[in-house]
């Protein structure tokens, strides 16, 4: 930068201005005769301050960085842009006022517009990726639609800031893995990833080609740590089929008990693998037909298993119960949740799943028994036997077929058909108003389909009627900004007028409904734009 | 759409924010729900009714060529949530504000503006001069007392410096914050603001990491020149002295003959020494190729007033201040509405940025820093902190350590993928400070702080 002599210079200017001057003397080319040492010390200083300033040259630049990989997917259409810009800049934490006013909570927007986004396979305009990174680290549920689409150049910068880290961890770091199809480094990031690839590697080359996965698993499998063996099992789930049997079964004796445990479930939920039928025939000599009384009130009578054997046990049967259980009732839960469905008209005088739901069970076992049946159609997705479980949907709760709990019956609710599972919840709202169905709306597909839509709307207008207030229905208020399709903003203005109070109604509510309403209104509408802009204009 | 000019974005209505709860309760009101009556027109005027907690909606219109705010809720920040909210949905093209014909409520306004601005530039050509001061030779006394003052304060500062010198910087690491503010009071008391930061910036450096000891001389010793250069000025060039003048802290007004240009608005940035937010704002003439530097000044808390969308181009005529090297200036008319930055500033390499700053310490050798353009430049990750290298890796400049910390960096780093970019920002002694870029395409100026 600048020569020896005045870089030395300057070195001993600074020493005795750290010293000071009365200390030791400055050097000679600083003193200035007729001028106190200091005033002469600090005109040198000024001199060489400004000379290094005005004399500055670049540095040798370090190595570059690898440039980031191509993104191929089109360019936003404008208005998306800005509307992205916005809901970003929203992502704060809520304001004081929480769910109040007439405005839609851009917050809850924005992983809807992300879905939409990626549905249509947009790329992320660079100059977003820190915001769109910074709202994934704060909101999980964000991290998988935010990190597909910051795609490759939303890696690549994760790279850069440890504070983005958690980008790189997990399935959704699937940029960076190799094509599924790309055999050679398949194998090889198999054989030398880290845990977090081989996972993410494995579900890949699983939804690509189960029976590839299940090779590149089996070929490792007997070297895998007991806790890796696991997640790697589990991600046999995807694609499910006879062909993982025999893999499955051999992995009933694995040394973890978890393991084993995980691969009993899975065979389970294959009705024609062997443990499925060592398990069918183990529940059904538990559970048969009981002729005391006359055929037309048939029951089902239950004998409950007296032992959990060595068999029952590699089979995957939990033998102690979780406390407050009885042992027995805890055994065969698990036979029946693990027996194929298709066991039971066979083994119950050829009656239909409606029919057997509807027989009566002896002593007390009836609970025990559709319960298990709940869990078994859950595994096996069995949309016959959940209809039946569920029962119609206007029947009150507690007097139902299978259970009384939301959870199982929105477990049961996800195994139907999208438009099935949306007619019966409507149904049920219908009857049952909204106070137990936010459980069961979580299932619905999204738009909500036009009965579901109008039977949420007309039980909150009644609700509205009845004179409560509307957060006690906020959650169902969210949901719907969420769900509700944007077309029915038109039908919902008009509840958006603040009505008389009525005589007992709490005091105010009509305003706030109106404002509730107002919001919900303004929601879908934004909503409705959001997709038209993301459409961009050639439609 | 029949629109002149061009809507501005949504990040440049949010910049507009005189504070984060503002920028959010706006943000609340940038959808079509609350709002009624809206429209937009051709001049670039907004208006629409806002429907608050009350009967009565609120009357918003924004003159979007100001940019000027009129509400009639009861806030006392400008712009208000309300113009905020609309400006968003106007920057949308929300359905809600393409109404096009004026109500009443805001011609009336926006009549009244273009009144204002008639009467002004006729005044301004007509009289000449305006009546300043009403009594030149009381002005004269008054700048005279004033000067003696900044005198005295700085043969003290002078006297104060060389006893510093005279026992070692070291002794100043003990010393602490209070010798420097006490200084810093005489100073003030000395009429001589520019004086009084100086020193107090010294206060901070003994605690600022290795290498303070060079940075305090460096300081002290610019200090000293300053003292120096007033205590000399009669013998100094005239710009020189306006230079030192300013340093000092004797502000003139701008009375440069003024420059119409086509100016880019390129960085908008506020600071704050506790007391009073200075909120700087950089254009680029297209046709002249000058950088200008529009400063204002807010109280404690407050976002100073002045406000304009980084990325847009102004067709405005500015007046420039006096000194040598003198960037600042005032903005004066404007002419239309705002229109979209089509392509950065024509840019150079690094070598080329630090001899533009080294040239301009020519004229002020006080200078920190100096706006320039990189262009092809690339963010490089180093061990610690960031460089801007030139295209062809070999050379580079450092990025400021203020600037190390900002989210800013990291859009320079995604806008860049590791790919060139054009970057204007501030290059000086502590390294590139960069404030705002342009992807190799240049269509969308990104603001980086």
């Amino acid at each position: 930068m600048t020569g020896t002599t005045s870089t030395s210079l300057w070195e001993e200017l600074v020493t005795s201005a750290l010293l000071g001057t009365d200390r030791r003397t400055p050097p000679a080319e600083a003193t200035t005769p007729g001028k106190d040492a200091p005033a002469a010390l600090l005109d040198a200083a000024a001199l060489q301050t400004v000379r290094r300033r005005a004399g500055l040259l670049p540095a040798p630049a370090a190595a570059l960085p690898e440039p980031a990989p191509h993104d191929a997917r089109p360019q936003l259409p404008a208005p998306a842009r800005r509307r992205l810009a916005q809901l970003l800049a929203d992502r704060s934490a809520p304001s004081a006022g929480g769910r109040r006013g007439t405005a839609p909570d851009l917050t809850e927007l924005l992983p809807q517009w992300l879905a939409a986004a990626n549905e249509r396979e947009y790329q992320a305009p660079a100059s977003v990726l820190p915001a769109l990174l910074d709202a994934a680290r704060a909101r999980t549920d964000l991290r998988p639609q935010a990190l597909t689409f910051a795609g490759p150049r939303g890696l690549w910068l994760a790279r850069l800031n440890p504070e983005w880290k958690f980008a790189l961890r997990g399935a959704s770091g699937g940029a960076t893995l190799p094509d599924a199809g790309d055999a050679e480094a398949v194998q090889s990031l198999w054989e030398e990833g880290l845990f977090a690839e081989r996972v993410a590697l494995l579900a890949a080359v699983r939804v690509h080609d189960a029976g590839k996965a299940l090779a590149l698993l089996a070929a490792t499998w007997s070297t895998e740590r007991a806790e890796d063996r696991l997640m790697f099992l589990d991600s046999l789930r995807t694609g499910l089929s006879d062909a993982d049997e025999a893999f499955l079964e051999k992995a009933l004796s694995d040394r973890s008990r978890n393991v084993r445990a995980t691969a009993a479930e899975l065979l389970s939920a294959l009705p024609h693998s062997a443990l499925a039928g060592r398990m069918a025939a183990r529940a059904a000599s538990c559970v048969s037909l009981d002729r005391s009384g006359d055929g037309a009130d048939a029951a089902i009578a239950v004998e409950a298993p007296h032992e959990c054997d060595a068999g029952m046990q590699r089979d995957g049967v939990v033998p102690s119960p979780p406390s407050g259980r009885g042992e027995r009732s805890w055994w065969l839960g698990q036979l029946v949740e693990a027996a194929p469905l298709a066991t039971w008209p066979g083994r119950l005088g050829g009656r239909t799943a409606d029919e057997l739901v509807a027989l009566p069970v002896a002593d007390d076992w009836g609970d025990e028994l559709h319960a298990a049946w709940c869990r078994a159609a859950v595994r096996q997705r069995d949309a016959e036997w959940s209809r039946a479980l569920l029962g119609a949907p206007g029947t009150p709760p507690e007097t139902g077929p299978g259970t009384t709990s939301l959870a199982e019956r929105a477990k049961l609710l996800a195994t139907l058909p999208a438009g099935e599972r949306a007619d019966w919840v409507a149904e049920f709202i219908a009857a049952h108003g909204l106070s137990e169905a936010f459980q069961l709306l979580g299932v619905c597909g999204v738009p909500w389909s036009e009965p579901l839509g109008r039977s949420v709307v007309d039980a909150l207008d009644i609700a509205r009627d009845a004179g409560s207030y509307p957060w006690s229905f906020s959650g169902v208020m969210g949901l719907a900004e969420r769900c509700l399709a944007p077309e029915e903003a038109s039908r919902l203005e008009i509840l958006t007028a603040t009505p008389d109070e009525p005589e007992g109604a709490s005091p105010g509510a009509g305003g706030y409904w109106s404002e509730a309403f107002q919001r919900l209104v303004s929601t879908l509408r934004l909503r409705a734009t959001m997709t038209a802009e993301l459409r961009g204009p050639t439609g | 759409m029949n629109q002149q000019g061009v809507r501005w974005t949504s990040e440049q209505v949010l910049a507009l924010a005189p504070d984060d709860t503002s920028r959010k309760a706006g943000n609340k009101l940038g959808a079509a729900g609350p709002w009624s009556d809206a429209g937009s027109s051709d001049s670039g005027a907004v208006w629409g009714l806002c429907k608050g907690s009350g009967s009565k909606p609120y009357q918003t219109v924004v003159d979007t060529t100001g940019p000027a705010y009129k509400c009639s809720c009861p806030s006392r920040k400008f712009p208000c949530k309300h113009a905020l909210g609309l400006l968003l949905l106007w920057a949308a093209e929300e359905e809600v504000v393409r109404g096009s014909t004026t109500p009443d409520w805001a011609e009336e306004w926006l009549e009244g503006r273009r009144k204002r601005a008639t009467d002004k530039n006729q005044s301004d050509a007509g009289t000449g001069q305006t009546a300043k001061t009403a009594d030149p030779e009381a002005a004269r006394r008054r700048a005279e007392r004033r000067a003696g003052r900044i005198t005295a304060g700085a043969t003290e500062l002078e006297q104060r410096l060389a006893d510093l010198l005279r026992g070692g910087l070291a002794a100043a690491e003990q010393s602490g914050y209070g010798l420097w503010e006490e200084t810093a009071a005489r100073m003030v008391d000395a009429q001589a603001p520019g004086l009084a930061g100086r020193v107090r910036e010294l206060g901070a450096i003994p605690g600022s990491g290795p290498g303070w000891p060079v940075r305090l001389l460096e300081e002290c010793a610019l200090i000293h020149l300053l003292d120096a250069a007033w205590l000399g000025i009669e013998r100094l060039p005239e710009p020189l002295a306006a230079t030192v003048r300013t340093r000092v802290g004797l502000t003139s007004p701008a009375e440069g003959p003024p420059v119409r240009d086509h100016w880019l608005i390129l960085a908008q940035y506020d600071s704050s020494d506790g007391k009073i937010t200075t909120r700087r704002i950089w254009l680029y003439g297209r046709d002249s190729g000058r950088t200008a530097l529009l400063l204002s000044f807010g109280a404690a808390g407050r976002s100073p007033q002045q406000a304009l969308p980084v990325g847009l181009m102004i067709d405005a005529e500015l007046t420039p201040y006096a000194g040598a090297g003198q960037l600042r200036a005032d903005l004066g008319e404007q002419f239309g509405a705002p229109v979209a930055i089509a392509s950065p500033p024509p840019g150079g390499r690094t070598g080329a940025a630090l001899d533009a700053y080294g040239r301009a310490l020519r004229d002020d050798p006080w200078l920190d820093s100096w706006p320039v353009t990189l262009s092809g430049a690339i963010p490089v990750p180093t061990s610690p902190g960031w460089q801007l290298a030139d295209a062809d890796g070999e050379t580079a400049l450092p990025i400021a350590p203020a600037a190390l910390g900002r989210s800013g960096l990291l859009k320079l780093v995604a806008l860049s993928g590791g790919g060139p970019v054009t970057v204007f920002g501030e290059c000086g002694h502590q390294g590139f400070s960069p404030l705002a870029a342009w992807s190799e395409d240049g269509s969308e100026t990104v603001p980086l702080i």
